[in-house]
Formats: C-alpha cells, structure tokens, sequence
C-alpha cells in the first residue's frame, strides 16, 4: 500500500509541477541554438568540458547583456554519447525547435559528416570548427558549411613545420621516422593523406597506426612504436583513447617532448591520469590555455556566482573548455556580423549563414570582447570556410598547460589545392554544383 | 465477444490454409497496412519518420532476417552488424560502378552478395552448436569491419574511410541521398519490410521452415527423418542474410545517409538479438514488436521530461534513460519469457474467451 501511496503522490507531483515548468519560453526576441554535448559515454572526459564552456559563454552573454544586440539565445542540450545514430536522433528533434536552430556544432566528426548532406537541405549551418569533412571547407561547393579557424590537414602540416623548426630545418626531416597514431574512424583518418603527402615532400617515414574505438587497448600499438622507435609521434584521439595513449607513452619511456597530440588529444583529462610519466607532452591548439582573460572574470561573475552554470568552477581554463568558449564565441560574432548588415532582430538562418562568411574577427575585435591574446584572427569568405588558421604548441609541465610555441602557419601551398580536388569529388558524390563566388554579395 | 471466429467456416483448402484464417485479424492487418501506408506519411512530421520510424522499419527487416535464423533454425548468430555492412557497402559499390542501376535493385543485389558471404560464415555451423557458435559468428562480426575499414577499395578511396548515399531516383521520385525526402524514405522502407515479412512468414510455414524448426528442435532426429543438415543451415544462414543485407543497404541509403564502420559495430548485432529476444523468438510479429521496443523506448524516455516539462541536466536523463530502460527489459523477460509476441499470444486467447473466461 506505501508504495502505491508514494506514486500517487509522485504522479500528482508531476502533474501540478508540469504546467509550472512549461512556461518559460516564447518570448519575442529570441535565437535558438541546440548544442549537442556528450556528458556520458567513452568519450565524456572530452564531451564534457567543452560543453561547459560552451554553456558558460552563451549564459553569460545573457546574463551580463541580455543576448546579442538584445536577441536572447536560448540554449538547449541534447545528449548524443558521441554516437552518429543518437546525434541525428538529436538533430531531427532540436533543428525545428524553439524557432528553428541557427547552426549546429556537432562536436564530432561522425555526426559532421551525417549533418552535411541534411543540413544543407534544411538550410542550417554547420560549423565543424577544426573536425569534420576538411573537404567541406571550400566555400563554393558547400556553402552551409564551416570549419575555421582551421581543418586537420592545415594542422598536420603545422605539426610537421613545427617537427621542422624542432630538428633544425624542414631539409632535415630526410630520413626521420615519424608516427602517426589515429582513432580508426573518419575523424582519425583526416589527417592521413597531407600526411603521406608530406612524407613525400620531405622524405620523412611515416608510419600509420590505428587505434580501434573506443581505444582502451592499445598495447600492441605502442608495442610496435617501440619496435619502430620513431623521432616524433604525432596523435590523433579523442576521449580515453587520449589518457591511455598518454599512459603507455610513459610506461615506454617514449621522450614525451616528442609525442605530439592534434588539439583534440591534449586537455587536461589526457595527462593528468598519467601523473609525472605525462609531463612534457606536446598538443597543437588554436587559442590559449588558462583563465587569464577578461572572459572568464565575466564567466565567473555572471554564470557561477548567479548559480547558471552546469560544470565545476574549477575546471575553468581547462584547455577543452577554452575551446568551448571559442565555439561559442565565433558563433555569437557570426550572428553579430549577420545583426550589422541585417538589423538587430532575431536572424533566418539564410542570414546567419551571411554572417558565417563574412566574419571577420580582428585583433581588435577580440581586445573588446574580453579575448586579447586569447586566438588569432580569423577572416572566412565566400571560397574559403577554413581561415587556414594557424596553430599554437602547448605542452604540459605536470600541472598545466603552457605554449611553448609561436603561431605556426600552415602550408597553404600543399593544403588548398588537394582540398579543392577533394571538395569537388565530396561535392559531386552529393550532386552538388559549384557556386560563382564573384557573384555573392 | 468482438475477438471471436464462431461461424466462420473453411470450405476450400486456399481458405484453411490463408496467411490469417480469422476474419478479424485480416481486418486488423489490413487497417494497420492501410494506415501506415497512408496515415502515417500524412500524420507524421519529419522527426518522427526520420528519428523514430524509418530506423524502426528497417532494424524490424534486421530483426526479421535473424529470427529466421535464431528463432526458426535455431542457429545464435552474433554477427548481424556484420552482415548488416556487408549489405550497406555492397549497395554503395554497386551505385557507384553503375550509376544507371535502379536503387532498388541495388538493394536487392545487396541482400545477394551478403547471402553468400552468410553462406561462408554459415559453414562452421555443420560442426559447432549453441554459444559456440555465437562466437563463431562473433568472428564475422570483426572480421567484415575491419575489412571494410582496413581495404580502401570498399569505399571508393575515401580519405575518411566514409560512405555516402549518393542520389538516385526512381520513376524520377528521388529515393537516397539528402534532398530525398522523408516520407518516401519511409514507404521505401516500409514497401521493403512488408514485402520480406510476408515472404518470411510463407518461408516459415511451408516445407523450408518446417525443416528449419526440425533442425532446431533437434538435429539428430531431423537427419533421421530426412532433413539434409548441410543445405538447410546454410540456406538458414543465407536467407537470414539476405535480410539483414537489405536492412544494412537500407539503413545507409534511407536512414544516415553516410556511415563508416563504426555504424556497424557490435552493439548493433546485440541490439538486433535483443529485438528478436524481447519480440520472441521464432514470431515474425515478436521480430516487429521488438524493433519498436528497442528502438522505440530510449526516444521515448529520452523525451519524457521534456513532456513533463521537467528541466534535468542532459547526462543525468542520458542515465536514467540507461536504467530504466534496462530495467524495462528485464522486467518483460520475467513476466514473459517468451517475449512480446507471446503476450499478444496470450492477450488473443483471453479475448476469445472474454467475457466468459473458464
């Protein structure tokens, strides 16, 4: 009988508390903007701060000035556990929603690639920023699709610049055994054929090794590392993939000074479960690490102190939650350039994707908004969605991350013509057609 | 007292012999038929044929295809994501060598080429039984994806190691890729698994499933009586895979759209045996009912709260979604065994007894 009573009691509970609830939104001025996290599964140590900053920056905007130009965002998450079939699941619910979603950041290259051929259809942008379909990066044959500040093939030129700089010249990579550990998807292939590309170039060996999803075994990976005893390993992971690569690393005796990660293989949660053995460890990234910006004093004022926010305070400036925060910020200076030309309004996403290609961040730009040093410039246009952004080298020294580097270009030359040749074969396989750049406005 | 076929007698042998013999079922079929061909594409929005129903038709073909196997020949395969991708990457080759090809077609042959790859795998059957088997099986699983991941080839060269859907028409009604639209996906979809479940369910009652359930119940005396072992696993294994190289090509053309090999993996072999448990095994209908409730359930308790109007944080509903819905399942293994069908099963008898059950 007790528990009978209990769920009446609950049922009644839920009934009176129903209507309460469901009247917050449907407000006037208002942007929606879905944000597909993953907070659970083998990949949440990596899901899970990135959502945060995201979260974080977008609240404060609207707490600390109502929105953008008095458009409020509303934000809302949706679970996808890193899993294609659930983040289409999430896409199809979200894209109508509160008014329609503005763009979607998948935070996953498996659902990238799922949402370029839909989103383009339902005239959404996508903004894969450094993952997704580098090819996609050309402007004129996927016009809903962005991947600035920089793709992965720009990075692993960068990697194999800085490689270049570390051993005295690019000349002296002739002959040097490099090694390129990936995660066996779509993600982790990316990189591959600039990669062998370069080998070429510059005579370097190159060897690749896959690692299984979700890459909590791999023993005989690092076995053959050893066995190889390559000059530098470059890696791309994600998720525990990351912290056992990192493990075993150290459990060799690899030089971690020589085992670069791509920027999403090096936060925090990749090298602190492998204590002092991770200290040295280098990872390419595209904005800085730590809490020294204006931003995250606001963060802290307007999400944590009015209790808005989802994750701990003291995993601010993690380096995957400044990389929230720097999603969340080319998102809003998008909308914002769409809200010069367009009005202060609530945007179509037609407009918003105008604002996707014209922006241009300046240094100044990032000074006003509390960001200055925090990333480099970024300027897309009508033919280039990428930027070719450079990047920056961190490493970590046992307790945080500090670059060590300065901001290396990548090689523009090699890059673009082979993701021109790609965009138009990835662009024909969805029977796309080239669009006139000189004829946009 | 509705459910009841008093006074419907059989004169001719067609008429005992009908797929339904009771005229109620026949009515009830039929409407269901009738409304999802023409209800739902009505009704339904684009989330809920694309998010809920096409992926549901398409693991009910899936679900089919392996209790055929499973349930009918007795045979516990694991390796259903596997073939599942044989299916989805031999209709991807066949678009793109032959462009021309009608995507329907290619469908078919899709289901073919995994037919006689499930034939290969299908040969350790002859010698080993029950859970051994299953690792066995296990073996195609593995093997087939790293197959496809590690040969270049099967992608057409794609750096990404990522097939794509490309467009095609049919009768100038474009049926895959991204621009075609939900709603055909869904009667595709739909005609396909209409088609394979009355095949399935004329397979099973005649002299090929009766030999098959021989099989099942037990070999040795099957032998005896005439069952020929070798061709009747084997066509086990390749009718069962025929289906689930359907659902594979589906599941790429109509329902992602793009996939790699990780869309295959072995949580789908487990889901689709989960499906054909929870349905029932040897029920063509436990294999639709336990589409709808694995694919069903987590969409439905993911968005409970957001009915409720309950503000939770994601990852907190992610896990009790988890939990509930493995609560769920375990809840109707121990009321019925025997799965969902066999409640229908049981619900049917005790309406033709109502309202004067003895």
């Amino acid at each position: 009988m007790t528990l009978r009573r209990v769920m009446i009691a609950l049922l009644a509970a839920i009934v009176i508390a129903a209507p309460a609830a469901g009247t917050v939104s449907a407000q006037a001025k208002e942007m929606f903007v879905p944000s597909t996290v993953y907070r659970t599964g083998p990949y949440a140590p990596s899901g899970t701060p990135f959502a945060n900053g995201l979260w974080d920056y977008l609240t404060m905007l609207n707490e600390r000035d109502g929105g953008i130009n008095g458009v409020r965002l509303v934000v809302e998450e949706c679970e996808t556990q890193y899993d294609t079939k659930q983040g289409v699941e999430c896409y199809e619910r979200l894209k109508g929603k509160n008014g329609g979603a503005m763009v979607f950041n998948p935070l996953s290259t498996g659902i990238t690639y799922q949402l370029i051929p839909k989103a383009a259809v339902d005239k959404i942008v996508v903004h894969s920023m450094g993952y997704g379909m580098t090819a996609a990066s050309d402007g004129r044959w996927f016009p809903w699709v962005f991947t600035f500040p920089t793709t992965y093939w720009s990075q692993a030129s960068s990697v194999i610049r800085y490689i270049g700089q570390q051993e005295g010249g690019l000349d002296k990579l002739k002959g040097k055994k490099i090694v390129h550990i990936y995660h066996n998807s779509p993600y982790g292939k990316e990189a591959n054929p600039t990669l062998e590309e370069l080998s070429h170039k510059y005579g370097f060996e190159l060897t690749l090794l896959a690692v299984d999803h979700p890459g909590q075994e791999q023993k005989a990976t690092w076995l053959q590392v050893r066995r190889i005893n390559p000059a530098w390993v470059y890696m791309s992971g994600w998720g525990v993939m990351n912290q056992v690569a990192v493990k075993e690393a150290a459990a060799i005796n690899f030089p971690m000074d020589h085992f670069i990660g791509n920027w999403w293989s090096a936060s925090e949660a990749d090298v602190i479960p492998a204590g002092d053995g991770a200290k040295g460890y280098k990872g390419a990234t595209f904005h800085a690490p730590g809490t020294n910006f204006k931003v995250h004093a606001d963060i802290v004022k307007f999400v944590y102190d009015r209790g808005k926010n989802i994750g701990p305070k003291d995993k601010i400036g993690e380096a995957l939650y400044n990389r929230g925060v720097v999603n969340a910020m080319y998102m809003t200076e998008a909308f914002r350039t769409a809200m010069a030309k367009y009005g202060n309004k609530p945007l179509t996403t037609e407009q918003v994707r105008w604002g996707y290609e014209h922006l241009n961040l300046t240094e100044a730009r990032l000074d006003q908004i509390g960001l200055k040093g925090f990333t480099h410039p970024v300027k897309v246009t009508c033919e280039d969605h990428e930027g070719s952004g450079p990047v920056l080298i961190q490493q970590w020294d046992g307790k945080k991350w500090n670059v060590v580097s300065d901001w290396i270009q990548p090689m523009r030359e090699v890059v673009r013509p082979k993701l021109e040749a790609a965009a138009v074969e990835e662009g024909k396989k969805l029977g796309y057609t080239m669009r006139d750049c000189s004829k946009e406005n | 007292m509705i459910y009841r076929e008093a006074g419907q007698f059989k004169s001719t042998y067609a008429s005992d012999q009908a797929l339904f013999p009771i005229r109620q079922d026949r009515v009830v079929v039929g409407l269901a038929v009738a409304a999802a061909v023409i209800a739902v594409p009505l009704v339904a929005d684009e989330y809920w044929l694309q998010a809920v129903l096409i992926p549901f038709l398409i693991y009910a073909l899936a679900a089919l295809g392996l209790n055929l196997l499973t349930g009918y020949a007795g045979q516990v395969s694991l390796g259903t994501g596997g073939f599942m991708a044989v299916g989805g990457y031999a209709a991807f080759k066949l678009t793109s060598a032959f462009p021309g090809m009608n995507v329907l077609v290619a469908f078919l042959l899709a289901g073919l080429v995994t037919a006689l790859v499930g034939l290969v795998f299908g040969l350790p059957s002859l010698r080993i039984k029950g859970f051994y088997l299953a690792v066995a099986t296990l073996a195609a699983q593995f093997f087939l994806l790293w197959l496809f991941n590690k040969v270049a080839w099967f992608t057409d060269y794609a750096s990404s190691g990522t097939i794509t859907a490309p467009p095609r028409t049919v009768a100038s009604i474009m049926v895959t890729g991204p621009a075609a639209t939900a709603p055909v996906r869904y009667l595709t979809a739909l005609a396909f698994v209409a088609l394979f479940a009355l095949v399935a369910k004329n397979l099973v009652r005649g002299r090929v499933g009766r030999s098959w359930m021989a099989i099942r119940d037990r070999d040795i005396a099957a032998e005896i009586i005439g069952v020929r072992p070798l061709r009747t696993k084997l066509l086990a294994f390749a009718i069962s895979s025929f289906f689930c190289g359907v659902a594979g090509a589906e599941y790429v053309f109509l329902y992602l759209g793009s996939a790699e090999t990780q869309a295959f993996d072995i949580n789908v072999s487990f889901l689709v045996l989960f499906m054909v448990i929870i349905g029932g095994l040897g029920s063509i209908l436990g294999s639709f009912l336990g589409a709808a409730f694995i694919v069903m359930v987590p969409i439905f308790l993911t968005n409970v709260p957001h009915l409720l109007g309950l503000a939770m944080p994601v990852a907190l509903q992610k896990q009790i979604e988890l939990m509930v819905f493995g609560g769920l399942i375990i809840a109707f293994l121990i009321v019925e065994p025997h799965g969902l069908a066999r409640l229908w099963q049981i619900a049917k008898e005790k309406l033709r007894l109502w309202p004067f059950p003895y």
